[in-house]
């Protein structure tokens, strides 16, 4: 390894007074936080959020998967009391025990699939608009390729093509249905596009920054201005955008599985729960209720916060 | 003394939807080893396209380095591949300083993240060793409680603070060379002249050789040894700092220096300055690009550029006319 010389003995130059030094302004999280306090929505937002992972979390603690998944069609479609405060379904399992276990599911597709998604949108955006030119046109092509097609679509086919014979997986010693996979893989494949467009616009502009070149010209690589320099300072609209993603995701999981070709039972999502309940939707309607409130809640709060993120993480409104 | 650096007939175009910038026309110059060469002329007149051009940092496209030899240590720069550009050359053997401190440091890394990343890159230093070089570095730049600054943002130092910090991250890797272009434009006079200073006691330290790019001829005289006058991506004038300011024999020049305010003129009189403006670079130049704001312009300047020739004592100039002798030549 080579060592850089020491540095000269010289007198350094008088350190500057205090009164030369300006005011430690705000730090740009703190400045955020100041926004974000003031939109009360996204508070009820984050709220809400940390509740429903609570009640995810802490209601596993409470019943047993093995509880959640216990079928005895001799108490089926029994209407909300004290031993099932949400009812029971059609083959008589335990709603409010479903709603936990299938909470879980939903939210690490959400969150899974919106990792995916972003991890697609940010490279592929950044390639496109830090390279430009040729490389820019066959990404921009492609990302429009996609778009043009309707996602449901897109998606309703992949998970019929796809949802063939896939084994259940084990993880963490728990049995999920094969398909929770294969849901969170389509819907990351299918919407990194808008992320994409986002970056490539940031990274047009940042581009051409002073500190960009300066980074160049002190050597660094391209990897390096890509992930070190310009991408942090385009973090807030990718931020927004993955928090509405997850909000996103989850609805589309819904939308699936509602059509049945989403996760298969026994494993529980919010969205397959709903599915065949249409059948009872004016005989039981504890069957809809509780898991369809999950959704509006939980898609409702990520909406609101992300609008108080975005405002709070705009760089171009200063106001406190 | 050895020569350091020698750039050879440097021509860089940019190849715009409007048409062809012709930016730096046949530039050649050289620098001494810990020599200070100056660099001076107006806005737009190739300057700073020129030491880009050095670097390998002009965007290509639409840039284009047409011809040239950048001579250091031996190799030609311009032929060197991008990779080693980058690892060998760019920040660790010479090291530019920019414009405006403002808006050249990254808003969202911490003062430490950016002046570790040369170390990082081009010594692989260890995290904590490089912690301890930034902090060494903040302290010979004259930043109080250096250590505690080092996870501070930009925005949280002021201007003349801000271009200390490129000055010291422009040295962390002990570059042989440095390339500053107008880094106290942006800087109130107070801070300019202690940056300059500090530069001088770091040039006289470590025997940096400086390029020193500016529009103020007061700092050429304070600091540089040889200096060049540019014009419309031409070379116009080249001397000595004393013999330029004793004998300035380019109309250009001498427009240059009769604009400087002085401090024994009358108040009422108005400063001096030179009508119109530098060219446009789309018009392929063809006669001595200054032709329509010189004073003493003859029929033979439309026609024909002058070239650069020599008046002895290491001083060059481009004019048809010796100006002092008011003669065609």
């Amino acid at each position: 390894m080579t060592v850089a010389n020491p540095l000269p003995n010289i007198q350094p130059l008088k350190p500057l007074s205090l009164d030369e030094l300006e005011a430690p302004p705000l730090t740009l999280s703190k400045m955020a936080w100041l926004k974000f306090r003031r939109h009360k929505m996204a508070l009820v937002g984050v709220g809400i959020l940390v509740l429903m992972i609570l009640y995810c979390t802490l209601g596993g603690l409470v019943f047993s998967e093995k509880f959640a998944n216990y079928n005895d069609t001799g108490i089926a479609l029994q209407p909300p009391s004290s031993v099932h405060p949400f009812g029971t379904d059609v083959i008589g399992r335990d709603i409010l025990a479903r709603t936990i276990y299938g909470g879980q599911i939903s939210l690490l597709i959400g969150l899974i699939a919106v990792m995916l998604e972003t991890t697609l949108g940010i490279i592929i955006g950044a390639v496109s608009g830090y390279f430009g030119g040729l490389v820019d046109s066959l990404l921009m092509r492609f990302t429009e390729a996609i778009l043009i097609v309707p996602q449901i679509f897109l998606l309703l086919v992949m998970a019929k093509f796809f949802a063939g014979n896939i084994p259940n997986l084990t993880i963490l010693g728990r049995e999920f249905s094969g398909s929770v996979v294969v849901i969170i893989a389509i819907i990351g494949l299918t919407s990194w596009p808008y992320l994409a467009r986002i970056v490539r616009a940031e990274f047009l502009t940042l581009k051409e920054s002073e500190f960009v070149l300066a980074a160049r010209a002190t050597g660094s690589s391209t990897f390096d201005i890509i992930f070190r320099h310009i991408l942090p300072n385009s973090i807030a609209p990718i931020v927004v955008s993955a928090t509405l993603g997850v909000a996103n995701a989850i609805t589309l999981e819904a939308y699936i599985s509602f059509l049945g070709l989403g996760v298969r039972p026994p494993t529980a999502t919010w969205g397959n729960m709903l599915e065949g309940a249409y059948n009872y939707i004016d005989k039981a309607y504890w069957l809809w209720l509780f898991p369809g409130l999950l959704i509006l809640l939980i898609v409702l709060s990520i909406n609101f916060v992300g609008d108080g993120l975005r405002d709070a993480l705009d760089p171009r409104s200063r106001t406190i | 003394m050895t020569i350091l650096l020698e750039v050879k007939n440097l021509i860089t175009r940019f190849h715009t939807p409007e048409g062809t910038v012709f930016a730096v026309n046949g530039v050649s110059f050289s620098l001494e080893e810990g020599g200070t060469l100056a660099v001076v002329g107006e806005s737009g007149c190739g300057k700073s396209v020129t030491m880009m051009s050095l670097l390998r940092l002009i965007p290509i496209p639409p840039g284009e380095i047409v011809s040239g030899i950048v001579n250091y240590h031996g190799q030609d720069l311009l032929k060197l591949s991008e990779n080693s550009m980058q690892s060998d050359i760019r920040g660790k053997e010479i090291a530019m300083v920019f414009q405006d401190p403002m808006t050249s440091l990254n808003p969202v890394l911490t003062i430490g993240r950016q002046l570790t990343e040369p170390l990082r890159v081009h010594l692989n230093y260890q995290p904590d060793q490089a912690r301890k070089r930034a902090v060494d570095l903040l302290e010979l730049v004259g930043i109080p409680d250096p250590s505690k600054r080092l996870g501070d943002y930009p925005h949280q130092f002021s201007g003349g603070m801000r271009q200390r910090v490129m000055i010291a991250m422009a040295l962390a890797c002990n570059p042989t060379m440095l390339i500053a272009d107008e880094p106290t434009t942006a800087l109130d006079v107070t801070i300019q002249a202690q940056i300059i200073e500090l530069v001088k006691e770091l040039r006289d330290k470590i025997g940096l050789s400086i390029i020193w790019i500016t529009h103020d001829l007061g700092v050429v005289a304070g600091l540089a040894e040889h200096v060049i006058v540019m014009y419309a991506g031409y070379i116009v004038e080249e001397a000595d700092v004393d013999t330029l300011y004793e004998n300035p024999r380019h109309p250009y020049t001498l427009a240059l220096m009769a604009a400087l305010p002085h401090a024994e003129r009358r108040r009422e009189s108005r400063l001096k300055s030179i009508p119109g403006a530098p060219p446009n670079l789309l018009v392929e130049p063809s006669g001595c690009p200054f032709a329509s704001r010189c004073e003493y312009v003859v029929e033979k300047c439309r026609l024909e550029n002058p070239p650069l020739k020599a008046l002895g004592n290491e001083h060059s100039m481009a004019c048809w006319l010796d100006v002092k002798m008011g003669e065609l030549q």
